[in-house]
């Protein structure tokens, strides 16, 4: 048995240390906002936070995952930044068939943490391994730039 | 070979297919006299008996929507929502003549069902050929239009009003003189109580508040950003197992012999199930275990062999020196105007060129999958439906069921881009053959079949290679005499339960799509046609299907003329487009709205940049593009802006179609960068996204859209946006550097 803390909350799953933590959130715990797209860090849909790092889960195993506490897409509008995030994508109308989104939305959120006014180049590093198959890039540019500015005037 | 083989056995087992026997092309053309009504009448009322309202006290007048107690309007979406917006535009249909607040309307997708959710311009239900607003347009609206008058009634019988005296707005009744309102919601059980009107009006367009309103939210932006949108790979059922089934190496292999014992020993595998497949040769085996990860890691642990004696072991390399050998002799005539023969062979210069565009997989983010729960004398199917009627009509041949006893609930799709209406509907029957072998093995379980990206790509049904040889012939003057074109590409509907509606005179009209009806006025146009079939590789639709490749050939050509007319290439075109009014419009829009008559502005040093243009009609809509790219001393491209001109009649949603156009020049320039499935010795060689390469952030364009205000029929926006890129872009590249890029994806091309 291992205790993964996903928003907030202790569960016990029952499985091998290698297991993948995307499955154990999808799978066992039940989370299912947290996509499989690749398998092996290749697209991002994956993405969670570990203690607010951007992680790709498809390829941590639980073993790695230790205490540190696990956010997921479910949990994203508790964090202020994660909720002016979600607002802008929702404004901007961003999301087409939205199967890459919650990892979009994770990225953009930690990205922000860390840079509360990315430019062009900061948002293109951060978020080039986020694959969108239906290429809504301009509208999450423009999403992230929009909660950028809400997140400044709000400091302000 | 024997795969072609194999798909037409299958259609000559298969019952009787109630398509419509027209072709989109056809149906089109139809709905501009709206004689939509013959469809609609039957299907909104029930010979002037209201329907009960339900326990709920919910309002049902019709399949398409209800009204509940508290005021929400649930829209029934006939078809599925992949991103393109469709549950939105459906809702916006019927809301506006509903006078819906749009903030209470809701979206859920239809069941399965012919009789009521047919498409109309397919006479199944199913959601393709962009052409879900255009079939819906009147549908919707009358559905909405009889639900409200119904409201209307039932408040005049509360308040002792004439219905004359009434209004709506917003999802309220009211009475302007006394200044009294009712909601939806506090009528619906009254109103379920009235008689259905046999006629409705519907509103005039100058009446609209929610067609064409510049910003009306999506639907579905709220669930696909808070984790809580439902995809098929979503599903839990209590019980379920998930399968993992393996693919053979080659298309054609056949299954030899099976060692599951390294299988069976991973934790939460239960079984291992061989399967007769119903699409690809002979049996196929796949494991069965309590979650993804155990189901993927047990079929990894498989030892197979598989019989290569059938398969497809040809490489992609062979494949084009084939085609470029049929392509030298004369193929089936698609469209003959004039001589060109001998309008060539009086030309003052004479352009030859080969296109070549390759295998492309769809690679939706969402992989295949399909969940079925299998019972004794029923199938409960929960899927991202592209194909939803055609699918069930399948599935219950395989299980031995009616119809009727496959319920489809559907779901959102993770992207489709085509690949969920599999013609042949592979990936739905392979759930269905596994849930029917596990439960014949004792596994009484819902079966959740997931594929992997690797097999997802690796899966066969792409878009078909293609390769186009052209001769253009121009006079002294410039002016374009002969165009001569032959395509060869693998067929898409041949062998499959589309042949007998869509193949005629042994042409597939998709496969010549966009160069069949070349618009430009050239006094002498023939247009031929190689189908090979002896290429074993499934191939499918694709994201605007014979115009990802026809447009690439024809619009790059008709810059080739120009260049060598030393004409502009934008007024070269517009010359020769004075009988296509629509075309043209868009092409002057997109020129005028890219600055087209000022200069590109400089690039920084070493970096030369250059401006192409293409404009496109398919699937009745007409697009036009101007490309701006640079290209640094490394070679290295970057396309820096897309101006893009869309006329698809009256624009329902004028954001989604900004969208869909928005994503379509990004889908369509992933195929001009990287895309490319390659094939050696029959093996595919891509797998995941590091070999087949899709677009990214950093790649993406400046892109602004113009619509054209149009009073026309509406059509459709979800693939329209993708033919022209490829060649604006190339085009661009040329004027650029000077190098006609004339085989996609571009590659390291400009680098050499």
């Amino acid at each position: 048995m291992t205790t993964l803390t996903i928003n907030g909350q202790p569960h016990a799953v029952d499985a091998p240390d290698d297991m993948p933590l995307l499955w154990a959130i999808r799978d066992l715990v039940g989370f299912t906002g947290t996509k499989y797209g690749c398998g092996r860090g290749l697209c991002g849909a994956c993405t969670v936070h570990l203690d607010g790092e951007p992680t790709r889960s498809c390829i941590t195993p639980l073993a790695a995952v230790g205490q540190r506490e696990i956010t997921t897409i479910e949990a994203i509008a508790d964090d202020p930044t994660g909720a002016r995030v979600q607002q802008a994508w929702r404004e901007l109308d961003v999301v087409q068939c939205g199967y890459c989104q919650s990892g979009q939305i994770m990225a953009a959120t930690a990205l922000l943490r860390d840079n509360p006014a990315p430019d062009d180049a900061a948002i293109d590093s951060a978020m080039n391994g986020n694959l969108c198959r239906c290429a809504t890039y301009v509208r999450i540019r423009a999403a992230i730039h929009a909660a950028a500015q809400t997140l400044g005037e709000e400091v302000s | 070979m024997h795969i072609l083989a194999k798909r037409q056995d299958r259609q000559s087992a298969a019952s009787p297919l109630r398509l419509i026997n027209v072709s989109r092309r056809g149906f089109m053309k139809g709905t501009a006299g709206l004689a939509l009504g013959l469809y609609v009448a039957p299907l909104l009322g029930r010979g002037g008996q209201a329907l009960a309202a339900d326990a709920n006290g919910e309002f049902a007048p019709n399949a398409f929507l209800r009204v509940t107690p508290d005021g929400e309007v649930v829209v029934i979406a006939k078809h599925l929502e992949m991103g393109q917006g469709t549950y939105t535009g459906l809702a916006t249909l019927v809301a506006e003549e509903l006078d819906a607040d749009w903030q209470s309307v809701r979206v859920e997708g239809a069941p399965a069902d012919t009789q009521r959710y047919q498409n109309l311009a397919f006479g199944i239900q199913g959601t393709g050929g962009s052409t879900s607003i255009a079939n819906s347009f009147e549908q919707m609206r009358r559905a909405g239009a009889t639900a409200r008058a119904m409201l209307v009634a039932a408040a005049a019988e509360r308040l002792e009003v004439s219905p004359d005296d009434l209004s709506v707005r917003e999802g309220k009744v009211i009475h302007p003189a006394s200044g009294r309102e009712l909601g939806f919601g506090e009528l619906a059980e009254a109103a379920a109580g009235q008689p259905v009107p046999e006629q409705v009006a519907l509103k005039s367009p100058d009446r609209f508040t929610l067609i064409g309103k510049p910003r009306l939210r999506r639907r579905d932006s709220h669930d696909k950003t808070d984790g809580s949108a439902r995809f098929t790979q979503d599903v839990q059922l209590d019980g379920m197992l998930i399968a993992a089934p393996a693919h053979p190496p080659r298309f054609g292999s056949r299954l030899a012999s099976v060692d599951d014992t390294e299988a069976l020993k991973v934790p939460g595998v239960v079984a291992s199930v061989r399967f007769a497949s119903p699409t690809r040769d002979g049996d196929l085996v796949a494991v069965l275990a309590s979650n993804t990860w155990a189901a993927i890691r047990g079929r990894d642990a498989l030892t197979l062999e598989w019989d290569d004696a059938q398969a497809f072991t040809v490489g992609s390399d062979e494949i084009e020196a084939a085609y470029r050998e049929r392509a030298g002799t004369p193929g089936d005539s698609v469209t003959r105007r004039g001589d060109a023969a001998a309008a060539l062979d009086a030309a003052a210069q004479v352009i030859e060129a080969d296109y070549v565009v390759p295998y492309l997989a769809h690679a939706a983010m969402e992989p295949l999958n399909c969940v079925v729960d299998l019972q004794d004398d029923r199938c409960t199917i929960h899927n991202g439906e592209q194909w939803q009627t055609m699918d069930q009509q399948q599935v219950a041949q395989l299980l031995g069921l009616s119809p009727e006893q496959v319920t489809i609930h559907q779901l959102y799709a993770g992207g489709s881009f085509g690949r969920r209406a599999n013609p042949i509907s592979d990936y739905v029957l392979e759930a269905a053959a596994i849930a029917q072998a596990a439960r014949a093995q004792g596994q009484v379980a819902p079966i959740k079949m997931v594929w992997t990206r690797e097999d997802d790509t690796r899966g066969g049904h792409y878009r078909p290679f293609n390769l186009h040889r052209a001769r253009l012939g121009l006079d002294a003057d410039g002016k374009l005499t002969a165009w001569h074109q032959r395509l060869v590409g693998q067929s898409i509907m041949m062998g499959t339960p589309m042949e007998a509606m869509m193949v005629e005179g042994g042409i597939d009209p998709t496969s010549v799509e966009g160069a069949a009806d070349l618009p430009y006025a050239v006094p002498a146009l023939n247009v031929e046609l190689h189908t090979p079939r002896d290429i074993g590789v499934p191939v499918q639709w694709w994201r605007s299907v014979g115009h990802t490749h026809t447009a690439f050939s024809t619009e790059s050509l008709i810059d080739e003329a120009a260049v060598a007319a030393g004409q502009d290439p934008y007024r070269y075109r517009r010359e020769l487009l004075a009988e296509h009014p629509r075309w043209r419009g868009v092409l002057d829009l997109a020129a005028e709205k890219a600055g087209w008559s000022s200069p590109l502005e400089a690039g920084a040093e070493g970096v030369r940049r250059g401006r192409g243009i293409a404009v496109h009609e398919s699937f009745s809509s007409y697009v036009a593009q101007v490309a701006e790219v640079s290209v640094d001393g490394d070679g290295q491209l970057k396309v820096d802006r897309v101006v893009c001109a869309v006329d698809c009649g009256v624009a329902v949603n004028p954001d989604m179609i900004r969208a869909q156009m928005e994503g379509g020049i990004g889908f369509a320039l992933a195929a001009v960068l990287h895309s490319e499935l390659t094939l050696d010795g029959g093996r595919v060689q891509q797998d995941n996204f590091d070999g087949f390469q899709v677009l990214r952030l950093n790649e993406m364009p400046e892109i602004e859209v113009h619509i054209v205000p149009s009073a026309e029929a509406p059509t459709g926006v979800g693939e329209p946006g993708v033919p022209p890129l490829a060649p604006a872009v190339t085009n661009a590249i040329h004027a650029a550097v000077g190098k006609r890029i004339r085989r996609l994806p571009l590659g390291d091309q400009l680098k050499a």
